[in-house]
């Protein structure tokens, strides 16, 4: 345990505590994009370039905007008037903690941990590519195909509502 | 000559102790991009505005130092010396990260831009990944401005600026698809490699390619729309919007705002270089002997040049009319130039590859203009992006 790492896991685990408990829902969506920063940063530092990156580009770029849009355009950002905590988080501990113990549990237990540092894998980008369009070809032309389809659907059913008038 | 930054940077890390190198030199770079490219922003706002002032048939700054030469220095002071008003109902916090988090991503993702030969500050192997990745922050500052502003007009400059960034991410980075389908390399040094060569006396530049060219148009305009600059300035269209997300910035933090924007525009136009026009290759076999980074800096002020052209000539697009280029045309036309580019790579070399592909793209080009053209009626105008 090093100490990049060290700040990297505080500022990740500190940024998601607040995300859920800031009271006004904007600073709460900030607050969630420092915790994806934070993740991207771990990845970065585990060598995983591509990975790192995407989860960057994918989760800052397009999914935390698309939240900050949806609390843009329905509720507003006044904050909320009663207590931020439910009346059930007595249960909602409990349930965290049992899904975390139990997958601590699978980790420590799987053969991954005893085995010895495997060699550093020094996986580029070249290599992805590579596995991308040999191994995994059919799910990502799959997914290919489905996230066109959707772009294209998504400026058609812009596109028609003049017709309709 | 070609070297000489290198050679110095390596003999000043040379002169610290062991332990200490990498970081030396890393700081080096970092500092060199931010002095670099703040100057040559403090540069380009004098050369916008003398442009500018000679299009529009007026003298542009002329006051300050011979020719006015000096009017950055003074903008720059003034900037500074002025009183930094943040309003009562603003959100302090996010109101005073928003210009941070608008500057720091973009001097990051100038860092993977090849500026010459041996001079990239962040030679990482998914370059061109690492600078879209970064650029999405941008919006992030965007809406952080206006959100924290605490003023409708912020806040609706900040939305259509982020409704019109998502926009043209997408046919932004489609086009950059092709050259990194051609080149076969995500990292920025390794695309620039796969540019160097001549074709005879014609450089092997991706721009003169059929799906180069359509590629290279495209991304610049979406590039411009990236960047807020005219004719898509919508955002901070002072007619309607005082100023959009930054109308509530004063002093240096407005600065800064202005900094951001000129740094995103030189980083946008450092990867269309790096992309399309060959980065810092010299555009004809005998001219090698000029130094790399002459030709990288060349080019970059000759698209600069361009930029500044297009906004003293065209005006302001309509928000429909922009939402309506981004997807009706520019999607289309970025998705078949990955086809005619895959199409190219199977093709064998000659004159018949060429002109089958360049049909291609200007049988595209027209059937979707055309499609675009025809819908127009004229009737009374429908605004419906904020309801």
């Amino acid at each position: 345990m090093d100490w990049l790492f060290a700040i990297i896991a505080v500022v990740t685990l500190g940024s998601a505590i607040a995300a859920m408990s800031l009271r006004k829902l904007v600073h709460c969506a900030l607050m969630f994009m420092v915790t994806l920063g934070g993740l991207a940063a771990l990845y970065l530092k585990l060598d995983a370039q591509f990975v790192g990156f995407a989860q960057v580009l994918v989760y800052i770029g397009a999914v935390a905007i698309l939240i900050v849009f949806a609390i843009l355009l329905t509720r507003g950002s006044e904050p909320p008037r009663q207590s931020i905590l439910s009346g059930t988080w007595v249960l909602g501990i409990g349930t965290a903690v049992g899904v975390f113990g139990v997958m601590s549990a699978m980790i420590l237990s799987s053969p991954a941990v005893s085995r010895e540092g495997s060699p550093p894998a020094a996986s580029t980008v070249r290599q992805i590519g590579d596995q991308l369009m040999t191994r995994y070809v059919l799910p990502l032309e799959v997914v290919g195909l489905l996230l066109t389809a959707a772009l294209i659907g998504a400026v058609i059913i812009a596109m028609c509502d003049r017709e309709g008038e | 000559m070609d070297q000489i930054f290198v050679t110095l940077k390596h003999w000043l890390v040379g002169l610290a102790p062991g332990q200490c190198q990498p970081v030396l030199s890393a700081l080096l770079s970092a500092a060199s991009l931010i002095l670099g490219f703040a100057t040559l922003s403090a540069l380009t706002t004098l050369l916008e505005r003398k442009g500018l002032g000679r299009m529009q048939n007026r003298y542009g700054p002329n006051r300050v130092g011979p020719c006015g030469l000096l009017q950055p220095i003074a903008d720059g002071l003034k900037a500074l010396t002025k009183e930094d008003v943040v309003p009562q109902s603003a959100d302090k916090v996010v109101h005073f990260l928003a210009p941070i988090v608008l500057v720091v991503p973009v001097l990051l993702a100038l860092a993977v831009v090849p500026m010459g030969r041996n001079m990239t500050a962040l030679d990482a192997d998914a370059g061109v990944l690492f600078f879209f990745a970064v650029g999405a922050a941008t919006e992030l500052s965007v809406f952080m401005a206006g959100w924290s502003s605490r003023n409708k007009y912020s806040l609706l400059g900040a939305m259509r600026a982020i409704a019109q960034m998502i926009s043209y991410e997408v046919p932004l980075i489609l086009s950059a698809v092709t050259v990194i389908m051609a080149a076969g390399s995500l990292s920025t040094v390794g695309i620039v490699e796969a540019q160097a060569g001549y074709w005879g006396l014609l450089p092997r530049w991706y721009l003169l390619t059929p799906w180069g060219f359509a590629g290279f148009v495209l991304f610049m305009i979406a590039a411009t729309a990236e960047s807020n600059r005219s004719p898509f300035d919508l955002p901070e269209g002072e007619s309607e919007l005082v100023a959009g997300y930054y109308t509530e910035y004063s002093g240096f933090k407005f600065a800064l705002f202005f900094l951001g924007e000129y740094l995103g525009l030189f980083a946008v136009s450092g990867l269309g270089i790096t992309l399309f026009l060959g980065g810092w290759q010299a555009p004809l076999p005998g001219l090698d002997c000029v130094p790399s980074w002459v030709w990288f800096f060349a080019k970059l002020l000759g698209l600069i040049a361009g930029f500044i052209w297009v906004r003293g000539t065209l005006p302001r697009l309509r928000m429909d009319q922009l939402m309506g280029l981004a997807w009706k045309f520019m999607l289309p036309m970025a998705m078949a130039n990955i086809l005619i580019a895959g199409l190219w790579r199977f093709m064998s070399t000659g004159v018949t590859r060429w002109s089958v592909c360049a049909l291609l793209v200007c049988v595209a080009c027209l059937l979707l203009g055309g499609a675009m053209v025809e819908r127009k009626q004229l009737a009374k105008r429908t605004y419906r992006y904020a309801e």
